[in-house]
């Protein structure tokens, strides 16, 4: 039962970046494709998982003063791997991430989960609770980065949608577009979980 | 007079939060309230321009002669949490009324992407010694003026009759995205 409410929450519940309001530096930089959006989720996700299960496993070694400079450790090792991966065997999308994937260790999500859950729950649940708040993500940044690909450049992972005579919104691929956007997305999720009569809570 | 351009790009040209995006978290997070986000601005300027300098530092000689560079993630982050600390410390010990002021920030900027970011960029432009140094503090200092006027907006939109479904974190991030539009306006001001 347990397993099954820490694989689902990260889909609706704790839909990160939407009703988590954190990650939003990813969420809003790399989201000027699809293509781009989801390979930074996935990369989040892998770190995501691995930073859960060892700071799971550690949990009763690390004290709790240093906690915090702990998780980054674990954290920001598993970015340089995540980094040199991607170097070695995606190197155009690694390129095209650019600073952001270093800074995915700064990323407010993976902190957030290592200090509320894996930090006190154990190893194969904290596993699973990384892997849906990971696909939650990704699925969230697939979607933006669709939408914001779709309209501002008039293609959807790199193939064309519209015909010749579309003229892309430039806008979207912009900076602008992007919080603008992202703005919309979550005002609509929270008029359906409104009607849902679900609270939403974000201030 | 390269120096002069290379700051005003950074502050205007390519702001850190509305046009590369860095910091968002705090962005959205402390900027309900005029007077914590001139102190968050402060702090950012504060620990980015000392970060930037030692990751900097340690970048040029230390990481890059012995052929390092790939622990580069690893060891910033490490030198910027240290450093928060040891500046947490140094106030509360030196200077109790910048450290009341500044204090419950310090924290926060650990994981904040824009102090992070503002060093790769550093490496990433391959800048000297001196334009790292005018970077950085323009850098920091176009976050603390975009977070300072996001706020002075807030604070009015707290009073204002937004459709519920838009309240909050929503409208905020339309109303940064319209600020990040009209900081547009300074595009080609500095090539």
């Amino acid at each position: 039962m347990k397993f099954k409410e820490a694989l689902l929450h990260g889909l609706w519940k704790d839909l990160t970046p939407f009703r988590l309001v954190l990650g939003l530096c990813p969420a809003l930089a790399v989201t000027s494709s699809a293509e781009n959006g989801m390979g930074m989720g996935l990369a989040a996700t892998f770190v995501l998982v691995f930073s859960n299960m060892f700071i799971s496993m550690l949990r009763k070694v690390i004290p709790d003063k240093v906690r915090i400079g702990s998780f980054i450790v674990v954290i920001a090792t598993l970015v340089v791997l995540v980094e040199m991966v991607m170097k070695a065997y995606f190197f155009p999308l690694s390129q095209q991430l650019g600073i952001f994937i270093p800074l995915i260790v700064v990323n407010c999500i993976i902190l957030g989960r290592a200090e509320a859950f894996a930090s006190r729950n154990p190893v194969l649940l904290s596993m699973v609770d990384g892997l849906s708040i990971g696909i939650g993500f990704t699925i969230s940044l697939t979607v933006l980065g669709s939408i914001r690909e779709v309209l501002g450049a008039g293609s959807w992972f790199g193939m064309q949608v519209f015909g010749e005579s579309f003229e892309p919104f430039e806008f979207m691929v912009k900076a602008p577009g992007a919080f603008i956007c992202l703005g919309i997305m979550l005002g609509l999720m929270n008029a359906y979980s409104r009607k849902r009569g679900e609270t939403f809570i974000q201030t | 007079m390269d120096l002069f351009y290379l700051a005003i790009g950074a502050i205007f040209v390519n702001n850190i939060l509305l046009a590369q995006y860095l910091g968002n978290c705090p962005f959205c997070g402390v900027s309900k309230k005029l007077g914590t986000s001139i102190g968050m601005g402060v702090a950012v300027i504060f620990v980015a321009t000392l970060a930037s300098v030692f990751t900097w530092l340690v970048y040029h000689y230390i990481l890059k002669p012995y052929d390092m560079q790939f622990i580069q993630t690893l060891a910033f982050i490490l030198i910027i949490a240290s450093l928060v600390q040891f500046v947490e410390i140094f106030l509360k010990k030196q200077s109790k009324g910048l450290y009341n002021a500044l204090g419950i920030f310090l924290p926060l900027i650990t994981t904040n992407c824009a102090v992070m970011g503002i060093a790769l960029l550093n490496i990433k432009h391959e800048f000297n010694f001196l334009e790292m140094v005018i970077f950085s503090v323009a850098s920091a200092t176009g976050f603390a003026l975009a977070i300072v006027l996001f706020a002075g907006l807030r604070e009015r939109l707290m009073i204002s009759p937004v459709p519920r479904a838009m309240q909050g974190t929503a409208v905020a991030l339309v109303t940064a995205g319209v600020m990040s539009l009209a900081f547009f306006g300074f595009y080609g001001m500095v090539q």
